[in-house]
């Protein structure tokens, strides 16, 4: 395995795009980084601009507005750029499915790493996602 | 050679990179023990580099030339200055004829790469953060001039660094005195805004404008600007160190003092809300710069 990738699973730096959530998702990633959960003893950080993300973490259902925004965010961001999916807004769209204003779920929009189902998923769950994302790039070599 | 390796590997680059890596760790440890939390291991910032490293560097349309230039300016300024303080440390004769000034110029010089790299990316964020990086250099280069001139006063005059070094050895640390123990409450104020640590971290506030001043820069120069960062953290308490407590400059000790001075930043840093930027201003040129003032005014007494 690469030195490159080997860095970048030690050290993975998350910026965080809302694409119309309702902000509880927003908290629970929060709490990853609060003293019960400290997700820095892992390297990953939250970071202000995209220019430094390593990381896109999408919250919500996509809607009309936010969707433009977020793909030019995407293309923004420093390859490679992993996306992840958090919350059941983002994977499957939830209720909002059959809503006029949504343009359907993330992975119709982004190639998506990794998915983390809940609503709002648990600081738990994140970390297992995040686990999981870790084992995807070393495998993917 | 003989030059070479100085530049390149022991008071220069590899050794100053090493050890600032290794105390930005520190730094990151001790606020996450304050906020007790576990905190990274202790190889996160060299990792982190060489993930930086890997990453594509993205080049705004707006962007200049000197975008890509301004972060090896900072880098090898600073460098320079570590070489020098380095060399001055190891031999008090290693020294050439007012190297205090040099260093005072080079030190300045990571702030104007910074101006320049932000100023130049064309983000409006960006230019907020360098206008505020450009008042932040006005305000805390006047006393920590007037604290350097303090310590010049104290060691009769001498503006090169081995023989401020050897006085102390003579006559005792400065700190110890009234007038250097002001001066060295200023320096370490001005230290703080130099490294753009907490109460001063105004230029790249990540809450307010997100990265501020590094907002456009990624992989390669990113990683140039945190390796500045991080050999300031290394050069500024040594500087400190040498002007203003270089009786004992044994290893030991040396590494001694380093970690009480990191140790009282990384406090002042975490007990202290951000400042606004007038707030800042007004700190350093109030307060701040009548301390500097009474302490050069001791310093001519002979206190």
């Amino acid at each position: 395995m690469d030195l490159r990738l080997k860095a970048l699973t030690k050290s993975i730096w998350v910026f965080h795009v809302s694409a119309g959530s309702c902000n509880n998702c927003d908290i629970e990633i929060l709490d990853c980084l609060t003293p019960r959960f400290d997700l820095e003893r892992f390297g990953i950080q939250l970071v202000g601009s995209v220019r430094h993300a390593d990381a896109l973490l999408v919250t919500g259902a996509m809607n009309r507005k936010a969707v433009p925004r977020l793909k030019k965010i995407y293309e923004q961001a420093p390859k490679p750029c992993l996306v992840v999916a958090c919350g059941i807004c983002a994977i499957s769209q939830n209720m909002f499915r059959d809503s006029y204003s949504m343009l359907g779920p993330l992975d119709s929009i982004l190639p998506v790493d990794v998915y983390i189902p809940g609503c709002p998923p648990k600081p738990e769950a994140m970390i297992s996602g995040i686990v999981k994302l870790v084992n995807k790039i070393k495998n993917k070599k | 050679m003989r030059v070479l390796f100085d530049y390149l590997i022991f008071p220069g680059f590899l050794f100053t990179v090493c050890l600032g890596l290794m105390a930005a760790w520190v730094e990151r440890k001790v606020t996450a023990r304050i906020q007790w939390r576990v905190g990274p291991p202790w190889y996160q910032n060299f990792v982190d580099i060489i993930k930086l490293l890997g990453k594509e560097t993205v080049l705004p349309r707006s962007a200049s030339l000197t975008f890509l230039l301004s972060p090896y300016l900072g880098l090898l300024s600073t460098l320079l200055v570590a070489v020098i303080l380095g060399k001055n440390l190891i031999f008090s004769s290693a020294g050439f004829q007012a190297d205090l000034i040099v260093l005072l110029y080079l030190l300045v010089i990571p702030a104007i790469a910074t101006i320049i790299g932000a100023s130049s990316s064309g983000n409006p964020l960006a230019s907020v953060g360098a206008s505020r990086e450009i008042k932040l250099v006005l305000s805390y280069e006047l006393p920590f001039i007037l604290a350097v001139i303090a310590v010049i006063i104290r060691s009769k005059g001498s503006i090169q660094l081995g023989e401020i070094l050897s006085n102390q050895a003579d006559f005792g640390s400065n700190i110890f005195s009234w007038s250097g123990f002001l001066a060295f409450m200023v320096a370490i104020f001005c230290m703080q805004a130099k490294l753009g640590m907490n109460p001063f971290d105004i230029a790249e506030a990540e809450q307010e404008i997100m990265a501020g001043t590094m907002i456009e820069y990624s992989g390669l120069p990113l990683a140039v600007f945190k390796l500045t960062k991080a050999c300031l953290l290394y050069t500024m308490p040594l500087l400190l160190i040498a002007l203003f407590m270089g009786r004992a400059i044994s290893p030991v000790f040396l590494l001694l003092k380093f970690i009480a001075i990191l140790v009282v930043i990384i406090l002042i840093k975490n007990t202290n809300p951000r400042l606004r930027i007038d707030q800042a201003m007004k700190f350093f040129w109030g307060p701040v710069t009548l301390l500097a003032v009474i302490s050069l005014i001791l310093a001519l007494k002979g206190l």
